[in-house]
């Protein structure tokens, strides 16, 4: 019989890390570690120091720039940022869900039309926002157009305005929402619906009372994945909204660059990085109470 | 295969395994003989597959001994014992065609395309695979059967001294399935490789073995050849998991003739098989299969024979037998076996209702080893 | 769940499909227009392309761009593996743990990544440059990658690494032989995404680099803000163009090996 070959001392050291998960976890658990959980720590460390000369910290403990956000102004703009990434959502959800909807019912060219979705999905979220700069500037397209069309006498002011602000939002949050759906809806078992047709329902009732429910899942998620991102955004208000409006991801980048006061930044991102915490909290919790709602 | 095999021999010592904090396998010990055929018997969950993983390495023991040849193998990987295993699911690799899949652990030894060759395609044939035309396909291309013999294919062509099997006969139909189960038998008998079998199916551990071990929650309730696990069951779970019993329950007694009789709850008496470890008054319980059983009229019983009265409930046609369901008069209901002898236009022999005595020979029953 | 559509919803859907895709085409045809200022178009020509390879900024950019972009794919993606391989093959206490908090780098605000990271270089005291652009790319591309390798794995039966372990192959051979090849459509797509993910990044990179190592973004970004002419048009294009190909690449690869 031929005998099985030997294994050298090196290979058998191998063998052995490739069995445990410890030498598996270590580069990717370590690096995630050091370079995201740490700094994230030190983050927290500064938010609560005191401000120094060159806008660095200085040592000690202070509350102050937490006591800030109760300062009206910057109430003012936690309310306005949570207000519109809510709008967001909104707007998201009613335009993604049909969306996501025509696609789980699309059948062959289904991979076309998420592909479609995917490609605006991945491409560069700076591009995005400059193609919708381009749209909707005073010398833009879509006024040359209305202009040549003789619909107007002069260039209507889009840009800088919240209204560009949202339609770049949405316009840059929009596949988040629709892909989750879509995979909600396309686990949806088809013998449901005939069950449902079966016993007496019609088409409107079937939606309302079988594919909206079970969809929820995939809604939850969408929602979430708009709503805590587009909390933190800034490069649409700052491309498109002008420096009139800001949002709380606006302060984090002015406090950590024009403003030099990283507490403060800090601060601001800790009151971001709660919102997004909770919002996976509410995701996670969700998911494990809805049977086989993974998404 | 040219070369003489060495076939191994397998001990378990006091194995056990526990999967969050659940025993799967508790305080195992078994001998399995060079060269037989080996079944683990039981109903899912009894920790068969459990053993069979054990043996093979992909799981080890947290306590006891796995002897392979005389030589504990507890800290030795999969790799480096001597024996080749069938999946449940065959887990043929898809990447890879039939003659790789078969030639997967040859090429891991380092053997050159030449000298694998030949014997990739004496394995095929010994699976009855033609190598021209299965050489080249994918697994994606066969049939479930075709798949089947590939797995046993590429675990033999290895020369194990022990084979693994894994319920490989799960996913494939009754009549194939009957086939491939004398196959098996045949090549185990041919090839005289160690079969270690795994499988809740028990007619097919009463074809292929030489002996079985039947297991249940964890533990082994008895270890024997077919007949003897049929015949004589030892305990209540054995007597029922193979083939059916009937269940009777009594005191023993002394009785006229110097034998051992049970007394029923209800006064019958039933003269016992010859038996030694009996006392007066101890509980005891008695299996008595179907086809030992028999009807008859009220006084029409043999002389010698033990019988009960009982009414017909339910008379079942199944082709081979017709099964009787009669009820005892402690309310228990009895199943008799009886040999189909030509059913079609004739009435049948006993009808629900009818008062009858059940009977059979005294040596024909088990007394079963006290819960 | 197939049938035909109310026509109302058709209509929103092609909307939709309208809204996401038009700013993007306009944007395209509108890097081939002659006239620099107006929105009308005056002819067809390539010199705004032509103008990108003369700016030396452009081009320093790119090549930032690849060299991060490549460095990050690599150590990603390998890192990346090794922890879904982890995840997914070993039990180990705190399991379920780290899989939860896998996501949050997910969905951390890209603008809280970059100043957590900006802290920790200031503290350190590191000079910031390609090297702290490469780390913070990695730091976020991690996660990435482990979710799609992990998602691939689950996929796969464990029984055919069983079966090659009992077949004599010892777990280095296991892993060469069996679960890479079956496992490479996944990896390949978490590297291309791990890629796509570097190359286009913004917030982070402008944050943690230093002032002689701008990527292609930031030099875009600076254009985006100051510039009127087409040229932003053209860089814009390639991006796109570049993205919608690796983009491409990857759903064909997940695809091709489906079950």
């Amino acid at each position: 019989m031929t005998p099985a070959r030997r294994r050298g001392r090196l290979r058998r050291i191998v063998n052995g890390a490739l069995r445990r998960p410890g030498p598996l976890l270590v580069p990717a658990g370590g690096w995630l570690l050091l370079f995201f959980a740490l700094p994230l720590a030190i983050m927290a460390a500064y938010s609560v120091m005191p401000r120094g000369t060159y806008g660095g910290v200085d040592p000690g403990f202070t509350l102050e720039h937490y006591a800030r956000f109760f300062d009206p102004l910057y109430l003012s703009m936690l309310q306005r940022t949570t207000v519109t990434a809510l709008v967001c959502t909104a707007i998201c959800l009613l335009l993604g869900y049909p969306v996501a909807y025509a696609i789980a019912r699309a059948g062959p060219r289904k991979n076309l039309l998420l592909l479609l979705v995917v490609l605006p999905f991945w491409s560069s979220f700076l591009v995005r926002t400059f193609a919708m700069i381009f749209l909707l500037r005073d010398s833009g397209f879509i006024n040359g157009l209305l202009l040549r069309l003789g619909l107007i006498d002069a260039p209507l002011t889009l840009l800088y305005t919240p209204f560009a602000v949202m339609v770049g939002l949405v316009y840059t949050f929009l596949p988040f929402m629709i892909l989750p759906v879509y995979a909600s809806l396309e686990r949806l078992d088809p013998s449901l619906l005939e069950a449902g047709a079966v016993l007496g329902a019609r088409p409107a009732a079937r939606f309302r009372r079988i594919v909206l429910p079970l969809s929820m899942p995939g809604v939850v998620a969408g929602c979430l994945l708009v709503f805590v991102p587009a909390l933190g955004s800034f490069i649409p208000s700052d491309l498109l909204g002008g420096a009139k409006h800001m949002l709380i991801g606006n302060l984090v980048q002015n406090q950590f660059t024009a403003a030099r006061n990283w507490p403060f930044g800090s601060a601001a991102s800790f009151v971001v990085m709660l919102a997004v915490l909770l919002g996976v909290l509410l995701y996670l919790r969700q998911r494990d109470r809805m049977p086989g709602g993974t998404v | 295969m040219a070369h003489p095999l060495a076939p191994a021999a397998v001990e378990f010592r006091g194995v056990t395994k526990a999967f969050n904090g659940v025993p799967a396998v508790d305080q195992l010990s078994l001998r399995i003989r060079p060269g037989e055929f080996f079944s683990l018997l039981g109903p899912s969950g009894c920790g068969k597959t459990t053993t069979l993983r054990l043996l093979a390495g992909l799981e080890a023991p947290d306590a006891g001994e796995v002897v392979i040849d005389g030589r504990v193998v507890n800290a030795l990987r999969p790799y480096e014992r001597r024996l080749s295993m069938v999946f449940q699911n065959y887990a043929l690799f898809p990447h890879l065609t039939v003659e790789r899949n078969v030639a997967f652990g040859l090429e891991e030894r380092g053997l050159s395309r030449q000298a694998i060759r030949p014997r990739v395609e004496e394995a095929l044939g010994l699976v009855r695979l033609e190598p021209a035309t299965f050489a080249r396909r994918l697994p994606a291309q066969l049939s479930g059967g075709q798949r089947q013999r590939v797995a046993l294919a590429r675990a033999l062509v290895l020369e194990p001294g022990i084979l693994l099997l894994d319920e490989p006969l799960g996913a494939i139909d009754l009549q194939l399935r009957k086939a491939m189960q004398l196959e098996l038998r045949a090549l185990n008998r041919r090839l005289g490789i160690t079969f270690v079998y795994v499988t809740h199916d028990q007619e097919e551990a009463l074809t292929m073995s030489d002996r079985i071990a039947v297991m249940d929650q964890a533990r082994v309730a008895q270890v024997g050849t077919p007949a003897e696990v049929y015949e004589n069951p030892r305990t209540a779970f054995v007597a029922r998991f193979i083939g059916e019993s009937n269940l009777l329950e009594g005191r023993a007694e002394r009785g006229d003739t110097g034998g051992w009789v049970m007394r029923t709850p209800e006064g019958d008496g039933i003269a016992l098989p010859s038996h030694d470890a009996l006392r007066a008054g101890q509980p005891v319980r008695l299996a008595i299969r179907p086809e030992w059983l028999d009807l008859f009229t009220p006084g029409t019983v043999p002389a010698g024979e033990n019988a009960l009265p009982a009414t017909v409930c339910e008379v079942i046609y199944l082709g081979e037998t017709l099964h009787v369901l009669a009820e005892l008069p402690s309310g228990a209901t009895i199943r008799v076996a009886l040999r189909n002898e030509g059913q079609l236009g004739k009435p049948l022999p006993w009808t629900p209702g009818q008062a009858v005595m059940v009977g059979w020979l005294p040596e024909d029953c088990q007394v079963l080893e006290a819960p | 769940m197939s049938g035909r559509l109310p026509r109302w919803l058709g209509v929103v859907v092609a909307g939709v499909y309208l809204f996401l895709h038009l700013p993007l085409l306009v944007l395209i045809a509108f890097s081939f227009n002659e006239s620099r200022f107006s929105a009308a178009w005056t002819g067809f020509t390539l010199e705004w392309y032509r103008r990108l390879l003369e700016r030396e900024d452009i081009l320093l950019g790119l090549r930032n761009s690849l060299i991060v972009g490549l460095t990050t794919t690599a150590l990603a993606t390998l890192g990346g593996t090794l922890l879904a391989l982890a995840l997914a093959r070993h039990r180990f206490r705190g399991r379920r743990v780290a899989e939860s908090l896998l996501y949050v780098p997910l969905v951390t605000p890209e603008i809280v990544v970059g100043i957590s990271l900006l802290s920790l270089f200031a503290a350190v005291r590191i000079s910031l440059g390609l090297g702290t652009i490469i780390v913070a790319h990695v730091a976020f591309c991690l996660s990435f990658v482990t979710v799609v390798v992990r998602a691939r794995l689950a996929d796969m039966d464990s029984a055919l690494e069983e079966a090659a372990l009992t077949l004599g192959a010892d777990e280095l051979s296991v892993f060469r032989r069996v679960t890479l090849p079956q496992l490479a459509p996944g990896i390949a797509a978490g590297a291309l995404l791990a890629f796509i993910l570097s190359f286009d990044d913004y917030v982070i990179t402008s944050l943690v680099a230093g002032s002689g190592s701008s990527t292609l973004p930031v030099v875009v970004y600076g254009m985006v803000r100051r510039t009127i002419e087409p040229t932003v048009n053209a860089i814009s294009t390639i991006v796109l163009v570049v993205t919608a190909v690796l983009i491409y690449l990857a759903d064909r690869l997940s695809r091709g090996y489906a079950r």
